[in-house]
């Protein structure tokens, strides 16, 4: 394999993997406010021990994030030098304006979070806790403004060969970024909001931790539902804005090979080439479905993949499935959320261990929908890295060699299984020990005069 | 030109301002296995750094990004050119950020998080040093900027010797800040070693510039050749001098700034010694040097990020002054943490 390729692999498999915490992160980050706020509210222990036990699971994944987010910004210069010499007058931007505002933010509340209990007043705690998630917030906003600049270029010229800033708001505010935060942080939430609807799920389950295991299941549901339930609608203002200025990745998605009228919208397919040449898809469809989505009109015209010269056509099958799945796992989310909170609306949840068990079950599936959704959006934007302006093949570092890439993947590989099996020992670790061994530590914890043991773990 | 000229002093500044900060837990991370016996002791070193080490590190990401943003050629070129060196460097971070976070939660693993914190801030402190060497000296760059030699070629014994500097000079830092926050055993082994890091410092400081004399000429006349070299040079000096005081009428916090001065004037003498060139072609054309105006970005985006740096740089000071008050202080030996 050539260093193009090899590098490719590499940025997706470490943007895929801070990709699978970072969503947790967000979604805890939410959660430990709530869990921070009913402390702050109550004064009693018990509550303090609930919020303990969703700081450390916020942490142990949040170290993830941070660890794994080196890498990304490292990996512009590293393996794509000819795309940083094109974009760096743009691009740049967002990432150092990302340090400044949100990264400082997150890191310097995080030590409050980890150290500060007893050196900050309470109110302050709860502030830094607000203040953490304000930070993973903003942190997302910046980074996708600079994909989104990738996929939608504004407020530029081209000049010796590189993007050259004009308007900085128009590049800022370019035309997905609304719809490309809010259908990301909607992903985050929904993910959160299966990960902790699970969590009370499986203490319920357990018999165990079930005062709190109640308040957690009936959050994650809540909120859980009614994202999921707005998902297809950000998700088909999206769509809208894709067919408007990525034609070719919308008639991707759906395997549209001429342009045409009474486009169908498939449920599930797949794509090959008929005699003809043609790239066709096969599956159940609704006639007409993606034509009255876009254009809410059985004779609304959706550009074919044909407009443009087969070397500029992204990989059908992959985008297709990504898209298609992506879709799938929306549907069945809204189906889960919706039978739980039936029957927690009944109050039967907690003897139909069926449903218990099905949240648990389903918890990791958001992550699933999310890296198909990223998967869809980047593929089905190649054969460009700057849409319309760059091609992938012309950002890769000329001089980097294929083995050297060979070798940081291989060490990736390593380093970042034993990241994830430290990250699963301590997460479901602590989740099998439940807030309840939080409570204990805790009398031994107030800080008297008489120095208790020592120690800075936590 | 002026704007490019500010954007060289600011990248210059974030740059520092991290070797500053980060450069003491990266210290406190080489000597966490020998100054640290037990697993108690272990435990302070990572409690003295624990609320802070996270913040210090956004410098470089934010160094990263500015020059990024400022001189993404010179970003590119370097980040490219020394790709496994960077790479290291980055593996390094990595296995630490998390090794400092777990080794505390996971005790069945306490083995892997302590080599973990330990290699991952050897390499950084180190590596970063040899690339700085490299930089100094020059590297053969082709016509598009992209770095020329091999991998093998980046560990000449220039290089080499500013790398080890670099070690020695995080080293002393560390201890400096070691001694600041703890007491006890742990405190009395930091000041010994403190005392002779800095001298080894002070010889590897001399070994360097007479090296650069004979291997990188130019940048000795840069340096020796303007009064604002001159005066980082004296910089330098006087902070030793300052931080050997501190440490011989036992005032930590005195020889801890001195190790910080000392790496601050270090910085201002690498600014110096390349200005206007960022990173200087070796062997190959002087055409192909990368210099301050060649790989700048445009107007408009220096402007921005100008903008963006004035509202969001004063924020950020507040972030290092409210943290570092909040857990300023010896590090509590009851468990005073969350
Ligand atoms: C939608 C959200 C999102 C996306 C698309 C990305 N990240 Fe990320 N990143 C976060 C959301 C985030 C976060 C939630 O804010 C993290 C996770 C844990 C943390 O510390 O912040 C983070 C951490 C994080 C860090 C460490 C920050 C620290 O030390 O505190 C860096 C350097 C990056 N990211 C950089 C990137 C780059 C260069 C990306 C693109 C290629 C990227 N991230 C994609
Ligand atoms: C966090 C979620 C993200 C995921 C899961 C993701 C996923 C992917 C995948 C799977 C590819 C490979 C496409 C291919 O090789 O055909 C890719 C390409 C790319 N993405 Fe993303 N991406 C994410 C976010 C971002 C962001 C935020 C940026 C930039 C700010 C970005 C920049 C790129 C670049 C430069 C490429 C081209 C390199 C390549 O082809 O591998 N991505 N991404
Ligand atoms: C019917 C439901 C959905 C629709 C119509 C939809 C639509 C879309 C579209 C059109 C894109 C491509 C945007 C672009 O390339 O600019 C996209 C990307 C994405 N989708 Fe979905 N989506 C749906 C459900 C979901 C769900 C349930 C999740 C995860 C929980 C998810 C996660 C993502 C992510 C992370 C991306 C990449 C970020 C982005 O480009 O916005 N989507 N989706």
């Amino acid at each position: 394999m050539d260093a193009l390729m090899l590098s490719r692999i590499q940025f997706a498999f470490t943007i895929g993997y801070h990709f699978i915490f970072v969503p947790i992160s967000i979604g805890l980050s939410i959660m430990v406010v709530a869990a921070e706020r009913r402390y702050y509210k109550s004064d009693i222990p018990a509550d303090r021990a609930a919020s303990k036990f969703w700081i450390r699971l916020f942490t142990t994944t949040f170290a993830i994030g941070v660890a794994t987010g080196i890498t990304m910004e490292f990996a512009f210069g590293t393996n794509w030098a000819d795309y940083s010499r094109f974009v760096g007058n743009i691009f740049g931007a967002p990432l150092a304006a990302e340090g400044l505002f949100a990264f400082f933010m997150e890191s310097t509340f995080l030590g409050i979070l980890l150290f500060g209990r007893y050196r900050v007043s309470k109110r302050l705690y709860y502030v830094s806790t607000w203040l953490v998630m304000c930070g993973a917030l903003l942190s997302a906003l910046w980074i996708l403004i600079a994909n989104s600049w990738m996929q939608t270029p504004a407020g530029y010229k081209i000049e010796g060969g590189k993007a050259v800033l004009t308007d900085f708001w128009a590049a800022a505010l370019n035309p997905s970024i609304a719809q490309r935060y809010t259908h990301t942080i909607a992903a985050c939430i929904i993910a959160g909001a299966f990960i902790v609807a699970a969590i009370g799920a499986w203490y319920l389950l357990k018999g165990k931790h079930v005062h709190m295991a109640r308040h957690t299941l009936r959050t994650g549901l809540i909120v859980g539902l009614i994202f999921a339930a707005a998902m297809p609608l950000i998700g088909h203002w999206s769509a809208t804005e894709v067919a408007k200025y990525q034609p070719v990745k919308m008639a991707a998605f759906e395997n549209v090979w001429e342009t045409e009228d009474r486009a169908p919208l498939y449920l599930i397919g797949w794509t090959h080439t008929n005699s003809d040449g043609d790239s066709v898809a096969t599956g159940i469809s609704i006639p007409s479905g993606l034509s009255l989505m876009l254009g809410f009109n059985p004779d609304h015209v959706v550009t074919g993949l044909t407009t443009v010269p087969p070397a500029d056509r992204p990989p059908e099958q992959m985008t297709f499935q990504a898209w298609h799945w992506m879709i799938a796992l929306s549907g069945l989310f809204v189906v889960v959320m919706l039978i739980a909170v039936v029957m927690l609306a009944l109050k039967r949840i907690e003897k139909a261990r069926w449903v218990l068990w099905l949240l648990v079950i389903c918890s990791p599936l958001p992550l699933v929908a999310i890296f198909l959704g990223w998967a869809a959006a980047e593929v089905g934007r190649q054969p460009w890295i700057v849409q319309g302006l760059l091609r992938t093949t012309d950002g890769v570092s000329p001089l980097v060699s294929s083995g050297q890439v060979w070798m940081t993947l291989g060490l990736f590989g390593l380093i970042y299984l034993l990241l994830f099996i430290g990250w699963a020992r301590i997460f479901f670790g602590t989740i099998r020990k439940g807030p309840e061994d939080v409570v204990d530590m805790l009398t031994a914890e107030k800080p008297t005069t008489a120095p208790a043991p020592s120690g800075a773990g936590r | 030109m002026t704007l490019q000229w500010l954007w060289f002093v600011l990248v210059g500044v974030l740059l520092t301002g991290y070797a500053v900060l980060d450069g003491f837990d990266l210290g406190a991370g080489v000597l966490y296995p020998f100054l640290g016996r037990t697993d108690a002791e272990k435990n302070e070193i990572r409690g003295a750094i624990g609320p802070v080490w996270d913040g210090n590190e956004v410098w470089l990401l934010t160094g990263g990004g500015a020059l990024f943003a400022a001189f993404p050629a010179v970003y590119a070129s370097t980040f490219s050119g020394f790709y496994l060196a960077i790479m290291l460097v980055l593996f390094g971070l990595i296995l630490r950020a998390v090794s400092i976070e777990y080794r505390g939660r996971d005790a069945a693993f306490a083995r892997v998080w302590d080599a973990g914190f330990f290699v991952g801030s050897l390499l950084p402190a180190l590596l970063v040093g040899v690339a700085v060497g490299n930089v100094i000296r020059g590297i053969p760059l082709d016509a598009n900027g992209d770095y020329m030699g091999t991998f093998f070629q980046l560990l000449n014994w220039y290089s080499l010797l500013i790398g080890l500097l670099g070690l020695c000079a995080l080293v002393t830092h560390g201890a400096a800040w070691l001694a600041l926050k703890l007491d006890g055993p742990v405190q009395e082994r930091a000041i010994k070693v403190r005392g002779i890091a800095q001298i080894v410092c002070v010889l590897l400081f001399v070994l360097a510039t007479v090296a650069t004399l004979f291997e990188a000429s130019r940048a000795s006349d840069n340096v020796f050749g303007a009064w604002y070299g001159w005066l980082a040079v004296i910089v330098v000096l006087g902070a030793v001098v300052w931080g050997r005081w501190g440490m011989f009428k036992g005032n930590h916090r005195t020889a801890f700034l001195g190790t910080a001065l000392t790496i601050i004037g270090v910085g201002g003498i690498f600014a110096v010694s390349n200005y206007p060139d960022m990173v200087p072609a070796r062997g190959t054309p002087e055409a192909t040097s990368l210099t301050v105006s060649n790989s700048a970005s445009g107007s408009t985006t220096l402007t921005a990020m100008l903008i963006i740096t004035i509202i969001g740089f004063p924020i950020v000071i507040g972030y290092m002054v409210f943290a570092y008050r909040t857990f300023r202080g010896k590090v509590p030996k009851a468990r005073g943490e969350y």
